[in-house]
């Protein structure tokens, strides 16, 4: 690595101030993914295109990042992505959405990305809220919270995605909160490279649109995830009732299967030469 | 030497896709568009393509967008309740102008309707179908042959415009077999390119030169309003007005290179009579002049094989000769509104619906309805 220390500047689009609100995890979440990006020793992005749905946590690589980006419509970065890969299969080709761009519209996408094990990154921003439209409930809010659409308690389970994505496929799969920078870096970097499709969801602080409500600034929110954070190993050991409220972190799939790519080459190979 | 297959519209659509480079494909099972699908997914393999088949039809479109920003040009087909799920995408794909075809193989709505019967009730929903200030390109072949010619026709405009293209066929036309000939050479201009260092992408320019992802141009694409970098500015108005007034321009500009169409029967002098249709309808239309003619009528057919941008002059011009102009089409009247907007009373516009079991109506009956509107 030359030309000076590891500084987010580098890699992000000359002008631009980003958009967040204070506090927001999604500065985090930029740092540590590019601090990921900086330690597997790329100078620039010029390997990689993103793809981002619509949401805040969209907002992360487009324009921002200094990097071919396509700014989908909401939920559907995945297909696009894939439509990226598959064309171009050299590029590395990362996906940053927010629980509802990701799990919510675009849920049938993710999990058929995990079944193909499409070779792709991607990273859910979970703030268990919908920010950008102002704090409505999300299909991750947990149970009880108070959201604009939920003013008596959120009344339905929230998905456990980074395990769904796990048992749907996905060669990787992990879980951190924005309190867990170290890990939240590594799991970056894990899923930055290999083959088929590498998952992170980030627990992410909305202050604005989610601690609000509940009565929590940036600063109670990261401690809540502190306290409320259960090693995926501990978990295993647990109930469904001590679990109730806990955030399970760490890695939930780690393996090398053949992406989509490989197969659809095995498969490709079989064709008649034109 | 030319050569000659007989085949369905369907087959000779993705045969016309691959003869016009198209090297991607992404699409979700849905009749009466299956054979495209099915034929791309054996023939893309064999010319160094890809296929895949995606879990619903916003999949397929986002993944044949992808492609297209990767270089790759890039297909999608369905069906009424496929190509209203795409909507939002073809809207996308218009305002980030990015190359890609979609064919829209009409079958009977709204809803599921009914799937194995041809229909034309979605003249409407191509020009209008995705939200906002969309400008839509629209072709529509009326047979197998024109199913070829007209998907590679659909390759050249779009990707000379940066803009997506609709085929609209319907499934008469779909699984009709004919002969279809197919060009020695088929060429279709590769995309023009930025060169190193240029950071517009989204104009000055009608058509701005497109990148390729990966080559080292940084490029944001975005679905919100962006300047001719690709910065989003989701508040300036000029900024908005000035994309979507290029867009518009871009697309009609080259109305003219777009329309195209077919004039049948009587090429000159006043008229008793023409017909306006497009599609499957034409095929009967066409046999209707025949009978009309023999019966000492003074007849013409214009059939339109593009749709929109609407050749508002080409309509007016044959209202000029016209006592009466029909419209038939299979819906319940969506050609013959533009039709009658097109002829601004130069002459009577009558429309003739038929919808339900995918029935053409015959020759003949075309024939007595029009007898009837001349008052013979
Ligand atoms: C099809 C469609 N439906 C709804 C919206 C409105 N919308 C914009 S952002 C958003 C929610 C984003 O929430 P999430 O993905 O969790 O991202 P966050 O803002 O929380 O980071 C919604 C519903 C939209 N843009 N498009
Ligand atoms: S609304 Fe929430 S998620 Fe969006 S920028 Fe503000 S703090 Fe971040
Ligand atoms: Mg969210």
């Amino acid at each position: 690595m030359s030309g000076g220390g590891f500084s987010i500047r580098r890699y992000l689009r000359p002008g631009l101030k980003l958009p967040f609100c204070p506090g927001c995890g999604c500065y985090t979440i930029i740092n540590c993914f590019l601090k990921a990006v900086w330690e597997l020793g790329h100078e620039d992005l010029s390997e990689f295109a993103f793809c981002s749905g619509i949401g805040c946590a969209a907002w992360i690589p487009s324009p921002y990042f200094n990097a071919d980006s396509i700014h989908t419509p909401h939920g559907r970065a995945i297909p696009v992505a894939t439509g990226v890969k598959l064309a171009r299969p050299e590029l590395k080709v990362v996906v940053f959405g927010g629980d509802g761009d990701i799990a919510g519209i675009g849920c049938g996408h993710l999990i058929h990305a995990a079944r193909r094990n499409t070779d792709i990154t991607v990273i859910m921003v979970n703030n268990m809220v919908y920010g950008m439209t102002g704090g409505q409930v999300a299909p991750t809010t947990p149970l009880g919270a108070k959201t604009t659409t939920t003013p008596l308690g959120c009344f339905e389970r929230p998905l456990d995605v980074a395990n769904v994505v796990a048992a749907a496929g996905a060669n990787y799969s992990a879980r951190w909160t924005t309190a867990h920078r170290r890990q939240l870096t590594d799991a970056f970097r894990r899923a930055l490279t290999g083959r088929g499709l590498r998952f992170v969801e980030v627990v992410s602080p909305c202050p604005t649109n989610f601690g609000r409500r509940m009565g929590m600034d940036a600063k109670a929110l990261l401690r809540w995830f502190v306290e409320a954070s259960v090693p995926i190993e501990e978990a295993r050991n647990m109930g469904a009732e001590e679990l109730r409220g806990r955030i399970v972190v760490g890695t939930f799939a780690d393996r090398d299967e053949p992406g989509l790519l490989d197969r659809l080459r095995e498969a490709y190979g079989r064709a008649r030469p034109p | 030497m030319p050569e000659a297959y007989l085949w369905p519209g369907n087959i000779a659509c993705a045969e016309g896709a691959i003869a016009a480079g198209c090297r991607f494909f992404a699409g979700y099972p849905i009749t009466p568009a299956n054979e495209i699908s099915e034929h791309m997914a054996k023939r893309l393999p064999e010319v160094g393509g890809i296929f895949i088949q995606m879990e619903d039809e916003m999949a397929s479109l986002g993944a044949v967008i992808g492609a297209s920003w990767a270089g790759l040009r890039a297909m999608t087909a369905t069906s009424g309740p496929g190509f209203s799920l795409m909507q939002e995408l073809i809207g996308y794909a218009f305002f980030t102008e990015t190359p890609c075809v979609i064919v829209d193989v009409m079958r009977v709505g709204p809803s599921t309707g009914q799937a194995t019967r041809a229909a034309q009730g979605d003249v409407m929903q191509a020009r209008w179908g995705p939200h906002g200030d969309y400008a839509a390109v629209v072709l529509a072949p009326s047979s197998p042959q024109e199913m070829f010619d007209l998907t590679v026709r659909a390759f050249d405009i779009s990707e000379r415009l940066r803009t997506p293209v609709v085929v609209l066929s319907d499934e008469i036309i779909a699984h009709m077999r004919e002969n279809v000939i197919v060009p020695d050479e088929i060429r279709i201009p590769e995309r023009a390119r930025p060169e190193r260092g240029r950071q517009e992408f989204f104009g000055p320019e009608l058509v701005p030169p497109m990148p390729r992802l990966g080559d080292g141009f940084n490029v944001p694409v975005t679905g919100s309003t962006h300047d001719e970098r690709g910065i989003r500015f989701t508040r300036d108005p000029i900024v908005h007005r000035r994309l979507i007034k290029r867009l518009w321009a871009k697309v009609y500009s080259s109305a003219r290179e777009v329309w195209d169409w077919e004039l049948c029967g009587e090429q000159e002098g006043k008229l008793d009579l023409a017909f306006v249709s497009f599609g499957s309808m034409s095929r009967s239309v066409l046999e209707a002049i025949d009978i009309l003619a023999s019966r000492g009528l003074r007849v013409a057919s214009l059939r339109l094989k593009a749709i929109w941008p609407f050749p508002d002059e080409v309509v007016a011009k044959l209202a000029e000769r016209a006592e009466a102009i029909i419209v038939p089409e299979l819906n319940m009247g969506q050609l013959v509104r533009e039709v009658r907007r097109a002829v601004a009373g130069r002459a009577r516009v009558i429309g003739l619906s038929r919808v339900g079991g995918g029935e053409l109506p015959t020759p003949e009956e075309l024939a007595e309805f029009a007898l009837e509107v001349v008052g013979r």
